[in-house]
């Protein structure tokens, strides 16, 4: 038997698409290697969640208590460590979110198992694709022992959906760690989640400041219903927040459109971005390397530009 | 306070990679080789620990080959007060990475160990969570933040998390590993350079540490994606918001 366990990570409540993409991906290593798939829920007062996730079709382990109430690294590496012994688990799958990245080699450390980071297939059982070198090259690893610790990009398969029934399991856990929880400053945003969104508008360096993100950028993701984004250098700059890097070493994002204002396109921007369905380029340098990946470029001044879009973006949408 | 800091050998992120024929590598030709971006925050905090905290060191640890002296070199100009090279020729996975690291921090005892969050090589992001978990310690991942407490025994740590900016504390010794809005990093001086030269630079064989570097993960194959090819340019604004909704059906 080669069982699989998924550790499913909620955020207010609910299961963001990455979880959701992260149970697609346990479900499949479990069909390709003749196993079964169950999820964990790990937090404080989660019996809610704990159902919701069994409406997936998969049997739930929910892990509750105050020692879960934050996500710490060693109290959730303590967990799943236990859980992996008490029930014989041989592959633990993460999304690879700022959690997942966080958790999973630990997880891999503590159980002295073979760690595939970020990947965006499933070839069989023990063997996966990630992409390294800033997504310049595609790595195939293979993972021939066990257990087997995987983390799993946000765009590399379509979410679970909902459908079926899973019985919950409550497994108590009283972890040993050292980390304390002091606060979390939250991003406050009525626009989609980047990884969510399907539109990202995204700003380089060429916006110039934090404050035309806020004149330029805002209004043309609020005509759109996008999410925005924004290039490492414009972070780098001060521009905005880490949060909305996509890149590399930010978020990797695949959304049918993706607008890039004013960035060049460095390779680890478009690291982030590349697999978008549609891309448009607005950069007044029109030998600026984005323009290369770019199905519609347009060689303009973006303080004029963008305006001009964001209207025509709401006279279409008002039509 | 004595800290550890890691500096990985890697090529400029510019650069443009080639995986060779043979799908086994990537082609180094004319490769220009630097310290990773990320270790570079690393050694600025630690620098500026030391500027804070008297009687502070600042140890530098690389794991490669002979060249990797370079990326030393370049730290110690930065400030560094010793180097440590772990001689090995092969790639090493994260998971190996972390056991060498764990051997040099029990002979080092530093009261933090700093990394770059990940290599911009292999993109791995996990030597610094793994490292965590071989010693025991605690781990402040993607730090943006480092404030020690005034007892010298613990640390508040601001993270780069979804959704915003965490906190975490943390008792010392502990692993922080250094996001990209840590610090700037400072570039090394001329008198910094040439101080540098004259800095230890310890030399360690794997064999002689006595770590299982047997890997888990065997790589079978490198391949280059397929690309993506431009498209056409449009001429106003107007004109794209047309092909936007009648071609692409994306708006």
């Amino acid at each position: 038997m080669s069982n699989v366990l998924v550790i499913a990570e909620h955020v207010h409540g609910k299961f963001p698409k990455t979880t959701l993409v992260a149970l697609a991906a346990g479900k499949e290593l479990a069909a390709k290697a003749g196993g079964k798939v169950t999820a964990a829920v790990l937090g404080q007062g989660v019996d809610a969640l704990a159902s919701d996730l069994a409406g997936y079709g998969v049997d739930v382990i929910a892990v509750d208590g105050a020692p879960f109430a934050h996500y710490l690294a060693d109290a959730y590496t303590a967990a799943t460590a236990e859980l992996v012994k008490q029930k014989g688990f041989e592959a633990i799958v993460i999304a690879a979110t700022t959690l997942g990245k966080d958790l999973a080699p630990r997880v891999a450390a503590r159980l002295n198992a073979g760690f595939a980071p970020d990947i965006t297939h499933i070839v069989d059982a023990k063997t996966f694709q990630r992409p390294i070198w800033a997504g310049n090259v595609i790595q195939t690893l293979e993972i021939a022992g066990t257990p087997r610790v995987l983390s799993v990009r946000g765009t590399a398969m379509d979410a679970a959906p909902k459908g079926g029934t899973g019985n919950v399991e409550k497994v108590a856990i009283t972890p040993a760690g050292t980390m304390q929880f002091v606060e979390f400053a939250e991003t406050k945003s009525d626009r989609p989640v980047l990884t969510e969104a399907s539109i990202v508008c995204s700003g380089g360096r060429g916006l110039k400041s934090g404050e035309n993100f806020t004149t330029y950028l805002e209004p043309l993701c609020d005509a759109l219903g996008a999410a925005m984004g924004a290039s490492r250098a414009a972070v780098d700059a001060g521009f905005v927040p880490n949060d909305l890097q996509v890149g590399q070493t930010g978020k990797v994002v695949a959304p049918q459109l993706y607008i890039a204002v004013g960035i060049s396109g460095a390779i680890q921007h478009l690291a982030g971005m590349k697999d978008s369905k549609v891309i448009v380029a607005i950069n007044k340098d029109a030998e600026a390397p984005i323009f290369q990946i770019a199905d519609y470029g347009l060689v303009a001044d973006l303080f004029k530009a963008v305006p001009e879009l964001t209207e025509e973006i709401r006279k279409l949408k008002s039509a | 306070m004595k800290i550890l800091v890691t500096v990985k050998r890697v090529p400029d992120p510019e650069t443009v990679i080639k995986v060779n024929p043979g799908g086994t590598g990537i082609v180094t030709d004319n490769i220009k080789w630097v310290v990773n971006p990320f270790d570079e925050y690393g050694i600025e905090e630690a620098l500026r620990i030391k500027e804070k905290v008297a009687g502070s060191e600042v140890v530098l640890v690389s794991i490669g080959g002979q060249a990797a002296q370079e990326q030393l070199r370049t730290g110690l100009a930065m400030g560094g007060d010793r180097a440590i090279l772990v001689k090995i020729d092969e790639q090493l996975e994260p998971l190996a990475v972390a056991r060498v690291l764990a051997k040099v921090v029990e002979t080092e005892k530093p009261d933090i160990v700093i990394l770059g969050k990940q290599a911009i090589d292999d993109d791995a992001n996990a030597v610094g969570q793994m490292l965590a978990e071989l010693l025991g310690w605690p781990q402040a991942t993607f730090a943006s933040k480092v404030e020690l407490g005034a007892d010298g025994k613990s640390a508040k740590v601001t993270r780069e998390v979804d959704g915003g900016l965490e906190t975490l504390a943390v008792p010392l010794p502990a692993i922080v590993t250094a996001d990209l809005r840590l610090n700037e990093p400072r570039y090394a001086s001329l008198p910094g350079i040439m101080k540098a030269r004259k800095k230890e630079m310890k030399e360690l064989a794997i064999g002689d540490l006595g770590v299982d570097v047997a890997p888990k993960v065997k790589i079978t194959k490198l391949e280059t994606p397929p690309k993506r090819t431009a498209g056409r340019k449009v001429e106003s604004v107007q004109e794209l918001v047309k092909l936007l909704h009648d071609e692409a059906k994306a708006i």
